[in-house]
């Protein structure tokens, strides 16, 4: 593969992680516990779009086919994306939405970290305004897993089952491939391997504040970066893609 | 004698939190003033109904920090209702129990992208129409929260306006999509300003006591003698065949506005009221063990630092 081939890949495979979160956290603006939330869960999802679209704007730009932002987020299909299943996972109950939350941040952390310095600068400077957003949003997401955890018997439950339900699709944020290798030996990209400790170690803090338990599962289920997604995927790009497919050619 | 609030009324002064005021001037801002808020947090829906689904990357999120200002005026506003001695969750059950109301408009339906562009063009059109007279209304937390929201609705106005615009300026498509959100949002947005005159209950109250300071009529004229130009200039025809310019009058004569369908939907049977109040009484209520965890939580810490000190 070329050198532009594998940043290419990796800017997709990053930004898809956030366009697939936003439109997940887009559904439920309304749906929240309360007004407050609804503001938050807007913030988050209108974060993860910015990114979204900056690492897509980039990538059109370093593929040199005419391909913009909105062609790579709304013409691609379900085979095409490269997002880590674990963001595609339906927002189920709060603390679910949570959970998924706080796994992702606590990955994005370091890894925007770590991007801050790549070689490419355009990818640098995407990250370090990334960074601030994702220390934000690991803040949010942390707060709220120790209110559960803490709160009641019931929220105790759910957010231990919450838990325990979206961990084994966290391992697919550390899949790695030759893209990977090749990018993090250009100094470009990151090899998400190199982030594990940084995560487990923001995930055990944090479980211990909220009273909860490790997830004992060990079943892994990865994927995502090749296009092997889980079935919920395929759904959540016919809603987002339906109005733009409807009218290719046009302008919004 | 007349008193400091007659005196406050009388010099254009503002009422504050503090001020005696008659009971009827707090039970009127306190309807008027949640059921804005109320509005502001039902618009949430038919708004958001579009979120997963817009054109564009660039659309997209417009659209989510626009429903996200909505509910950040919701809570302003409830704050200001607070102020006269209301809480929240009393405010929310009178929402929920349909005691109180939201404005009517949000029980439309939004069936296409052009129903967005629509909603920021004219519904936050009307909106701001009368809230700018809202800035300079008597109570005092209620003016600033007005001065401090309008700026934010007249760029939701624009940029509503500006989706109309690249829509007339697109395919015959997106051009009859256009032409059909305003069929169908122009008639309830002119009846946004509430019922003539005539027949309005509260007016002449309100306007003495200067919560008020233009009629119903008045406002709904403004908002129609500014919009007229600017549909003209999308190109799009608004659906009233008796709407022309009255060279004496110097404003827009217009059709007759149907009132039945109005106090139909006031009164609960509009196309969407059922399904608002259910979806913000689901959320409400599928939230309440996140709500009692977090003041559970709250609780043992306070106890624990109550135990350390
Ligand atoms: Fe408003
Ligand atoms: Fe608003
Ligand atoms: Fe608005």
């Amino acid at each position: 593969m070329s050198a532009n081939l594998n940043l290419f890949t990796y800017l997709l495979r990053l930004a898809d992680d956030n366009m697939v979160l936003s439109q997940r956290l887009g559904e439920l603006v309304s749906w929240m516990p309360e007004l407050e939330e609804d503001i938050a869960i807007a913030n988050l999802s209108l974060d993860h779009l910015g990114q979204a679209t900056s690492l897509y704007a980039y990538a059109g730009t370093i593929e040199a086919a005419g391909r913009n932002e909105d062609a790579l987020a709304l013409t691609r299909s379900e085979r095409e994306f490269m997002n880590a299943v674990l963001v595609e996972q339906p927002n189920g109950n709060f603390a679910d939405t949570i959970a998924r939350q706080f796994l992702v941040d606590a990955y994005q952390v370091p890894l925007y970290q770590a991007l801050s310095s790549s070689t490419d600068q355009t990818l640098g400077g995407i990250a370090q305004k990334a960074e601030k957003e994702a220390r934000y949003h690991l803040e949010y997401s942390s707060t709220w897993l120790v209110r559960l955890g803490d709160g009641t018997d019931l929220s105790h439950d759910r957010a231990q089952s919450a838990l325990d339900r979206m961990w084994p699709f966290a391992a697919d944020l550390f899949a790695t491939d030759d893209v990977e290798a090749a990018v993090a030996a250009a100094g470009m990209g990151v090899d998400p391997t190199t982030l594990r400790d940084s995560f487990d170690s923001t995930v055990a803090r944090v479980v211990e504040l909220a009273t909860l338990r490790m997830p004992t599962d060990t079943y892994e289920r990865t994927g995502g970066r090749t296009g092997m997604h889980t079935e919920h995927l395929g759904h959540l790009l016919a809603e987002m893609q339906s109005l733009h497919q409807a009218h290719l050619g046009a302008t919004w | 004698m007349t008193s400091r609030f007659e005196q406050l009324i009388a010099a254009n002064e503002k009422i504050e939190p503090r001020d005696e005021m008659p009971d009827e001037y707090r039970k009127t801002m306190i309807r008027q003033i949640a059921q804005h808020a109320h509005s502001e947090v039902i618009g949430q829906q038919p708004e958001g109904n579009w979120i997963t689904r817009a054109p564009s990357l660039r659309r997209k999120a417009i659209l989510i920090a626009k429903v996200q200002d909505e509910a950040g005026h919701g809570l302003y506003l409830y704050s200001a209702a607070e102020t006269l001695g209301i809480s929240r969750d009393e405010l929310n059950e009178l929402l929920h129990s349909g005691k109180q109301k939201y404005s009517s408009i949000f029980n439309y339906p939004t069936l296409s992208w052009a129903d967005i562009g629509a909603i920021g063009w004219l519904v936050d059109g009307a909106a701001i129409t009368n809230q700018v007279m809202l800035t300079r209304t008597s109570y005092g937390p209620y003016s600033r929260a007005m001065i401090r929201i309008c700026k934010e609705e007249s760029f939701h106005q624009r940029q509503g306006y500006e989706i109309m615009m690249t829509l007339c300026d697109g395919t015959e498509e997106q051009k009859a999509m256009a032409q059909d959100a305003l069929d169908r949002w122009w008639w309830p947005s002119i009846m946004m300003f509430g019922p003539p005159d005539a027949d309005s209950t509260h007016t002449e109250q309100s306007m003495a006591w200067g919560i008020k300071l233009e009629t119903n009529d008045q406002l709904r004229q403004k908002f129609i003698d500014m919009t007229v130009p600017q549909t003209e200039f999308l190109g799009l025809k608004i659906p009233d065949p008796d709407l022309s310019w009255n060279e004496e009058r110097g404003h827009y004569d217009f059709g007759d506005i149907d009132w039945d369908e109005f106090w139909t939907v006031v009164k609960g049977n509009g196309p969407c009221n059922r399904e608002r109040i259910a979806h913000k009484r689901k959320a409400w209520d599928d939230g309440a063990w996140v709500r009692e965890a977090a003041l559970a939580h709250a609780a043992k810490q306070h106890a624990r630092q109550k135990e350390v000190a």
